[in-house]
């Protein structure tokens, strides 16, 4: 198993360089820079800027120079943000992306596997209508939409909530927030979960079970949940990205300072190290928690496990 | 849920019509339309899908208004009836129908260029895979399942913010984005059907492999793409709109669904209707589109039934 681990984070090593080397010539050939303002700089003081950043050597040895870096694990300075170095600012805004997506990810998992497993023992009620349809709308209107509306809902009209912002991380200003990022999420595992569940309930060995005159809700809890939450858990791996992609969203509406808003105003200010950091950061993440997933899975799946 | 190139129908064909000249078969493609339009859902979508195309087609023409015009005598205007803003105006005196019409138009060719590009890419990429074969297919799929991994839509904004808002752009980052999964659907249909006995035929006769992909295996995956084609369309709406909502979109003065979302969310407690009709489009056009693709999908591969 471990050795299983091993092979597969180094088998994401090209990837990350390849998606480096892009995003770093990309950026490099593209006009405009960090140092291109509104009111153009004087030329002795871009001049200066631009030696200390080392973006007066040329292309390939300033490419060198920074995957060395990358290879030590020094993300180097933001170029925008004075002072200040990538590494710097990923930690002040990882709390926010982090406490969001993961909040995010846990009510997903919760809300999804209840109401599946629900609906897969109720098949065709009018409960089972109801989480359906409930599902298909999250499913379809698109989180920069929910967000609004739960906004003028429970922020404007109800008042029960804030609209925005971080306010110490207290709960009240998490709810909006975390519902929006995790909504779609738990209507998709909500589905794979009925599905699953439903087959899983057909197999066998349930039957077995009840004919050893095991209760229903037992049986449920002791030898379907297991099985059945193996298609959910296959989706966890990619859905780590999707979160990512929300939070994108949610940071934006909801005035959180998280790693996506830093994403987008780097790309906007063409800040090469910051948008760097920012996607060997989002990548690496994204690969570690696919790998957990996989892990997960060969040791959930004792049919993947006897390999 | 290949439909096309299984003989299943043609051999029932052929066993009618040699009991009774008179009576015609019916093509596993026929019966699946015919449980398609049994599905009261998808032809309800149908029906709202066309409507809105043509909305968005003939519409603009048809108004007072341009998209781009100001109105000086109506500013913020909620909707009315009488002062010819149905659907209201922006603080630029701009009709919101006009705008949501050519958003719709916007969003609509986006959806469907894009979903062109994925599916040209994942076509071809995954019938090379499934027909090749052995190392060079598990090499080509590793790369994709690797290709899974990573955060896409930070690099679609990246070439955004770099090479400016280019509506072309949009077109091929998105597509470039959404053809993962058509390569897994083609690739496994092309593993299957690269064993059939026509396709060894085609070896037999001295087909060069790209012949043979382009003439023999990619007309009889027709019809998992369609489908998956279907389903990839709203998907792809969804992301322009997510893209224009974060400002990476199309630019002004033109616009789509996602930028006047965008929009109306900043003014949503002072002009509601800049944000209501859009949103009410985007959900039209998203469920109406979501009910064809799964209503196709249950059509042609009716395994629940």
């Amino acid at each position: 198993m471990f050795g299983y681990a091993v092979k597969r984070l180094l088998s994401t090593i090209p990837v990350l360089w390849i998606a480096l080397t892009f995003c770093f010539f990309v950026l490099r050939l593209a006009p405009g820079g960090p140092f291109d303002l509104e009111r153009p700089l004087p030329p002795v003081v871009r001049a200066n800027l631009e030696a200390h950043y080392g973006l007066d050597r040329s292309l390939v040895e300033q490419y060198f120079s920074y995957m060395g870096n990358v290879l030590i694990g020094d993300l180097g300075p933001s170029f925008t943000n004075d002072d200040f170095t990538v590494a710097e600012l990923l930690a002040i805004g990882l709390p926010y992306t982090f406490t969001i997506g993961g909040a995010a990810f846990l009510l997903a998992i919760l809300i999804g596997v209840l109401t599946g497993t629900f609906s897969a023992l109720h098949r065709n009620s009018g409960v089972d209508y109801t989480i359906a349809a409930v599902i298909m709308t999250g499913l379809i209107v698109p989180n920069f939409l929910v967000a609004p509306i739960l906004q003028l809902i429970f922020g404007v009209q109800l008042a029960w909530l804030p609209v925005g912002g971080w306010g110490n991380g207290s709960i009240a200003f998490l709810i909006l927030p975390v519902v929006v990022l995790a909504l779609p999420h738990a209507a998709r595992i909500s589905r794979l979960m009925r599905g699953s569940m439903i087959e899983t309930l057909g197999a066998d060995f349930i039957r077995t079970a009840k004919a050893k005159g095991i209760g229903g809700t037992l049986t449920v809890r002791r030898h379907a949940i297991k099985p059945a939450l193996l298609p959910v858990l296959s989706y966890l791996g990619p859905a780590a990205g999707y979160l990512l992609t929300g939070s994108l969203v949610v940071e934006n509406i909801f005035g959180l300072p998280g790693i996506g808003t830093y994403f987008i105003n780097a790309a906007l200010n063409r800040d090469y190290g910051m948008v760097l950091g920012t996607v060997i950061f989002y990548m690496v993440l994204i690969i570690v928690l696919n790998l957990i997933v996989d892990v997960a899975y060969a040791w959930l799946d004792p049919r993947v496990r006897a390999r | 849920m290949s439909l096309l190139p299984d003989n299943r129908g043609a051999v029932a064909d052929a066993y009618d019509a040699s009991l009774d000249d008179d009576v015609s078969g019916r093509s596993l493609t026929q019966d699946a339309l015919r449980r398609f339009r049994r599905n009261r859902a998808a032809m309800g979508a149908v029906f709202m899908l066309v409507a809105l195309v043509i909305a968005a087609a003939i519409g603009p023409s048809l108004l007072p208004f341009n998209y781009e015009d100001l109105d000086w005598s109506a500013f913020r205007q909620p909707p009315s009836l009488s002062t010819g803003h149905y659907f209201g105006t922006d603080q630029n005196g701009r009709d919101i129908l006009a705008r949501t019409l050519i958003g719709t138009r916007i969003s609509l060719i986006v959806a469907l260029v894009a979903t062109a590009v994925s599916v040209v890419i994942g076509v071809c990429y995954g019938a090379v895979a499934g027909y090749l074969g052995g190392r060079i297919d598990a090499a080509m799929m590793r790369f994709v399942d690797i290709m899974y991994a990573l955060p896409y839509i930070l690099f679609v904004i990246l070439l955004m913010v770099i090479f400016g808002r280019n509506i072309v752009l949009l077109f091929v980052g998105i597509g470039a984005v959404e053809w993962l999964t058509m390569a897994r659907i083609v690739r496994g249909q092309t593993l299957s059907l690269r064993e059939r006995e026509f396709i060894e035929a085609a070896r037999a006769s001295g087909l060069k492999p790209t012949q043979i992909i382009v003439r023999h295996i990619i007309p009889n995956l027709i019809g998992p793409v369609v489908i998956f084609a279907t389903l990839t369309v709203p998907e792809v709406v969804i992301t322009e709109s997510f893209l224009s909502y974060l400002g990476f979109g199309v630019q002004e003065p033109l616009t789509s669904l996602g930028t006047l979302i965008a929009e109306g969310t900043d003014v949503i407690s002072v002009l509601p209707w800049m944000l209501w009709f859009p949103a009410s489009f985007l959900v039209a056009m998203l469920l109406s589109l979501s009910f064809i693709g799964d209503g196709l999908r249950d059509a042609f591969d009716p395994k629940d039934y």
